[in-house]
């Protein structure tokens, strides 16, 4: 590092990462984006525009849907965090994933870690969504492959295969 | 990502007196920051001006939402989601509601707030509109104490606002009186969803005696700040909805708004269409009459 | 196959690939559009002694990105020609400091007059190129084009223009380099085309062939963005990490591979039609031109098969085809799925509408009746040799989209209707594999392998970028070895260690590369029955146990096949005439559309995609290919605007450069017929480009219906449509005003 820039201070974060306790020094305006991928090494959530249009970067953070390029790595104290790592213990995930591979919906796949945890979310909160809820939810997540129809499918048929726990 | 971190500092008090207090001591040295989308994009882009910044997100006495005898008080630190799925915001102010599920994607719309959406003080900002036409408060803080003022006189210019350097806005106020208004938002955007809007309309009316009792008109995108337009709800104030007060009201309106030529659309456009969305309202709320 | 790794998040992309001791890469671009490079210097605030800084004169080789010309520079020497061009490059450590040290490098220009159209380098208002900025042209003939005029019942003329498009892969262009006084120099990126990236290489930095590697990542998206383009960055990478001596890493954000990186060719076409009485095409003259930048880079491909598919699906008993791609201070544009074609495609199947309104018939009929039968030739003069009915799919299409009746009802509706309804047709063809001699001139290799495990393996340079290619290549040596999917695999492509089958590109792989890949595996049947090892019937696990005694007696037990070009395609590259592609898959979209009244904005209501494709191999695959392609076509029709400023790119963010969402978009119909292909695996004729060429004129054919409004370029926005009709209105006002208006 240079002697020329007056460092900020770096802080500590704790929180829990796809079930695991992390303690952390970071610098507090660190995206989480990177947090993850770089402090962290997990690197399945990807970055793809870095302004909270694409969707690849989104995480679950107590439960909730966001994208981790916009979270200041601060914020992320004390929460809880999913990513896709951490997805697959969950049983529903593993069969919305399942359905991802049956339907042809992950091309060329950058989109999908973020893709996945669009429609994990809404699947926990609408278990038997309909076409227009499937669009809608997904709304913030954008593919360049597949024109987004494999993927609808993918989701309706794993609600239709039943509640994702 | 076009910005250092190490050049940056971020405090998180945890608590609105201490963050107010920090306001205090250094007016307009720290930068409020709640969910970030607006904020984080431009740190992102290395168009932050700004270096210490003091965290709001998830204070608890900026997040709720009161459901008040008279009034609802939302606190300016709520999410769009929770605006969205509120039943009572649902209920009375369905224009928020509506404007709270425009923010770009779900995962946008649980970290953006209401707060940030009115200091960010964007002319496109999807719930401005909404706001206007209620009537509403803000009830702004400051170590210096609480005070309460409309909401119509809180943008002075593009992006600039009535809130002193040490001030945060704690909560929007708005009065509950719109039962009987018929209600419709529109926003025009380049697709569906995940758009910045080129036009965007919150109106509210009421036909009673079969002529115009009330009628509110407010859009965004057209003008440096979101827009009431006064000179096309007193061409119609009291008067009967028929095909030649519609286009009356479309020229009066396409006139009324000052749009511009930008990265996203044409200021003539821009200005037809507003003159559109008001006629569309019109015929809806002439169509719907005095039905919600 | 490719699927396990990517719902996992395990799928390693080159961002999430780090080597010990790397440094990140940055560019410092030029800000004008054209001029001399005056002085640079170094600003405050950085600790330059930290940073690694590469110029031009720290090439071993020649300063060229190699391509089809040398003349497009790896870094600007002294004179820029385009917004964005490479001057320095600077590796750090730290990767946020970049960024902030490409701000401080202050570049002084003496600016050059520069240009930024079409129009202005036809007329040379400055020659940037060249004696003429012109980096090639074509002439296609057929018939006797002069003789037409006379006896023509009708002339129809017509222009039409096409926009720049960004591929907008969602990973952006990035590379790892790494260099070793041994080795040589490996790179690891995000990429099509391999051995372009080797051949490119070896001449920046004078190497030889086996001191030059590159490896392909998992690639997050291509459509062509990444066929020439890495090319560039693995050069940078490759000069810092020569400079350096560790590895280098450079990833661009969204802004950077917006701005600096390629884009669909714009265009224009001036259609003159000689048409009889019943509507028939007796000939004409088509002038195509596409702006190609600032350097050659794959201009004058691009060039080619846009000319070639100009006439379509049609008979043209004479036509003459002028094509010329011309130069702009503009970054250059490429490769970007269809390549030519969705451009002259637009232009005609624009044209056929016109022509139809002229001579009085419907826009079905018009197709019907100069539709390409069995037996006659394309305007190249490729003769149609299969047994294609295209009245029999236009006809299917226009069932499965209700057409008829729904024409009927938009008629009727939109006289009271504001909600203004319409239909459009596409029919077009797009040709499979690279043009006539590429082929031949490539000699693709390929190979299969038997593993010590007794797995097969294929051994190819054919890149995964979304489209399925492990899957189907690996479903092939499967179905040739009668062996089960999980018995095969794929090499990673690496130019150490799988042979060169070619660029993936031009709709090529499953057809051209997958029968090499047939060839190679039979050759390894071959070799285990003459040494009697297996009969004409075995099981998978008696294969495999042969297989792993053959390796563990002989050792390396590999089969290649070369591409030999059939005896029956001819093609003359002097007159551009002959067969110009081994094969055509053809198609008929149908786009149903309403255009509200109050914003004028486009909703495509449905979409009927039928594809002649000689046979589906893999039915979910090749129905993600379409709704894919589908999708962009729709996108480059409605959506897709850059917004050019001085050559420049203003809108390079994703908020502001618009791609359809999930909920922008109908439900994409996908059909498919098959007729098969003996140039092709197991039948297959090459599909990923093909659903490029139709969306954008059928959409904007039925926005034309709708309207009554002919619109004659794309994108076609909200505020196209606004002013369109505004001029409209204000013209029949001026002719009829209406009473009592205020």
């Amino acid at each position: 590092m240079t002697d020329s820039w007056q460092r900020g201070a770096m802080c500590e974060i704790s929180f829990t990462i796809n079930g695991q306790a992390t303690t952390l020094q970071v610098h507090p305006m660190e995206r989480l984006l990177d947090v993850l991928r770089h402090e962290l090494q997990l690197t399945g959530t990807k970055e793809g525009c870095g302004e909270g249009e694409c969707g690849s970067c989104s995480i679950l953070m107590d439960g909730t849907l966001v994208n981790s390029c916009l979270v200041p790595a601060l914020q992320a104290n004390s929460s809880s965090i999913t990513t896709i790592e951490g997805l697959t213990d969950e049983s529903g995930a593993k069969a919305l994933q399942q359905a991802f591979l049956d339907c042809g919906a992950a091309q060329c796949g950058i989109c999908t870690p973020g893709m996945i945890l669009a429609a994990h979310h809404l699947l926990r909160k609408n278990p038997r969504p309909s076409t227009d809820e499937i669009r809608e939810g997904l709304a913030g997540n954008l593919c360049r492959c597949t024109g987004y129809m494999q993927i609808v499918e993918a989701v309706a048929e794993t609600g239709r295969g039943g509640a994702s726990k | 990502m076009r910005a250092h971190p190490s050049e940056y500092q971020l405090l998180a008090p945890g608590s609105l007196s201490e963050v107010v207090s920090l306001l205090a001591q250094d007016p307009g040295k720290w930068l409020p920051i709640a969910g970030g989308t607006d904020l984080m994009v431009q740190y992102s882009t290395g168009k932050l001006p700004a270096r210490n910044l003091v965290s709001i997100w998830n204070l608890p006495e900026l997040r709720q939402i009161e459901n008040l005898p008279g009034e609802i008080r939302i606190g300016a630190g709520c999410t769009f989601t929770e605006l969205r799925n509120h039943s009572a915001i649902q209920r009375e102010f369905s224009l928020l509601a509506t404007a709270a599920g425009w923010i770009g994607g779900i995962a946008n719309q649980n970290r953006g707030t209401i707060g940030g959406n009115i200091v960010n003080a964007s002319p496109a900002a999807d719930s401005l509109p909404a706001l206007l036409v209620y009537d509403a408060d803000l009830l702004l803080v400051s170590q210096r104490g609480q005070r309460r003022i409309p909401y119509s006189t809180f943008h002075v210019d593009y992006r600039k606002t009535q809130l002193a350097p040490d001030e945060l806005i704690r909560a929007v106020c708005i009065t509950k009186q719109f039962s009987e208004y018929y209600a419709r938002a529109r926003k025009v955007g380049a697709r569906n969803a995940q758009a910045i809007s080129k036009v965007c309309l919150a109106a509210l009316g009421r036909i009673a005696s079969g002529v115009i009792a009330d009628i509110r008109l407010a859009m965004g995108s057209v003008a440096p700040v979101p827009l009431r337009l006064t000179a096309t709800e007193r061409v119609l104030q009291g008067k009967r909805v028929e095909p030649a007060l519609v286009d009356l009201a479309r020229a009066t309106a396409a006139a009324e708004v000052k749009p511009i030529d930008d990265i996203r659309s044409t200021a003539r456009y821009r200005a037809a269409v507003a003159g559109n969305l008001v006629a569309e309202f019109l015929q809806q709320l002439r169509a719907n009459g005095t039905a919600k | 196959m490719e699927g396990r790794d990517k719902v996992t998040g395990r799928a390693r992309y080159v961002d999430d690939m780090e080597l010990p001791d790397m440094l990140f890469g940055a560019t410092v671009r030029s800000r004008i559009p054209r001029g001399r490079i005056k002085q640079i210097s170094f600003g405050a605030g950085i600790n330059w002694q930290e940073f690694v800084i590469v110029s031009a004169k720290d090439i071993p080789g020649k300063n060229c990105i190699a391509l089809i010309d040398d003349d497009q520079p790896c870094l600007a020497d002294g004179v820029v020609n385009h917004p964005e061009e490479a001057i320095l490059l600077l590796a750090h450590p730290d990767r946020h400091l970049l960024p902030k040290a490409v701000e401080a490098v202050t570049v002084e220009y003496e600016p050059l007059p520069a240009i930024f159209s079409i129009e202005d380098s036809e007329s040379r208002a400055q020659t940037i190129w060249g004696a003429d900025n012109i980096f090639k042209s074509y002439l296609i003939e057929k018939g006797d084009v002069d003789s037409i005029w006379q006896n023509a019942a009708h002339i129809v003329e017509g222009e039409y223009t096409t926009g720049a498009q960004e591929q907008l892969y969602i990973e952006n262009n990035g590379m790892i380099a790494q260099f070793d006084v041994a080795k040589g120099i490996t790179v690891w990126g995000s990429l099509q085309c391999p051995f372009y990236i080797h051949k490119a290489l070896m001449k920046l930095l004078d190497l030889p062939a086996d001191r030059v590697r590159v490896v392909q990542m998992e690639t997050g998206g291509a459509f062509g963005g990444k066929e020439e383009y890495p090319s560039m960055i693995a050069a940078h990478a490759a000069l810092l990490a020569i400079k350096s001596g560790k590895p280098v890493k450079i990833i661009y954000d969204r802004m950077e591979d917006m701005a600096a990186t390629t884009k669909r060719h714009p265009s224009r076409t001036r259609h003159r039609t000689a048409v009889s009485k019943d509507g028939r095409i007796l000939g004409g003259e088509i002038d195509f031109v596409i702006d190609g930048g600032a350097y050659k880079t794959l201009s004058p491909v691009v060039l080619s098969r846009g000319a070639i598919h100009a006439g379509g699906a049609y008979l043209w008993p004479s036509v003459r085809i002028r094509a010329k791609a011309v130069a702009t201070n503009m970054p250059p544009h490429g490769a970007f799925r269809g390549f030519g074609a969705p451009q002259s495609l637009f232009a005609l199947e624009r044209h056929m509408d016109r022509i139809a309104e002229v001579v009085g018939v419907s826009a079905e009929e018009i197709r019907r009746i100069n539709f390409l039968r069995t037996g006659q030739t394309t305007t190249t003069e490729q003769l149609v040799n299969e047994p294609i009915d295209l009245n029999k799919l236009l006809h299917r299409a226009l069932d499965l989209s209700g057409y008829h009746a729904k024409k009927k009802r938009f008629a009727a509706n939109n006289q009271r209707d504001g909600h203004k309804k319409g239909l459009g047709i596409a029919t077009f063809l797009h040709g499979a594999g690279f043009t006539g001699s590429g082929e031949r001139f490539l000699g693709s290799v390929v190979g299969v392998q038997a593993c010590a495990d007794g797995s097969v393996q294929v051994l190819v340079s054919s890149t995964e970028f979304g489209q399925g290619t492990k899957t189907v290549l690996c479903q092939i040596a499967a179905e040739a070895l009668g062996l089960r999917y999980s018995d095969v695999g794929i090499a990673q492509p690496d130019t150490g260690n799988v042979p060169n089958s070619g660029p993936t590109v031009a709709s090529r792989t499953v057809m051209v590369v997958g029968k090499l890949v047939q060839s190679a595996a039979l050759g390894i049947k071959q070799t285990l029955m003459i040494s009697g090892k297996i009969g004409d019937s075995y099981s998978a696990d008696e294969f495999r146990a042969e297989c792993r005694s053959h390796v563990a007696e002989h050792g390396t037990f590999r089969s290649l096949a070369q591409y030999h070009q059939p005896e029956n395609i001819f093609w003359d590259d002097e007159k551009y005439r002959g067969s110009a592609y081994a094969t055509f898959a053809w198609a008929v979209y149908v786009a149903e559309v309403s255009i509200d009244p109050v914003t004028y904005a486009v909703s495509v209501d449905d979409f009927v995609a039928l594809q002649e494709v000689g046979k589906v191999l893999h039915p979910v695959l090749a129905q993600g290919q379409i709704i894919g392609g589908v999708v962009q076509g729709i996108g480059f029709a409605l959506y897709e605007k850059v917004i050019w400023k001085n050559g420049r790119m203003e809108n390079g963010q994703m908020t502001n450069y618009i791609i359809p969402t999930s909920a922008d978009l109908p439900s994409i119909r996908v059909y498919f017929e098959e007729l098969g292909n003996v140039h092709g695996a197991y039948g297959a004729k090459g599909i990923g480009e093909l659903p490029m060429d139709g969306p954008a004129p059928a959409v904007v054919n039925a926005i034309g219906d709708a309207l009554g409004v002919s619109f004659n370029f794309v994108p076609l926005l909200p505020e196209d449509i606004f002013h369109s009709l505004h001029e409209k209105a204000l013209q029949d006002n001026a002719l009829h005003p209406v009473r009592g208006e205020r």
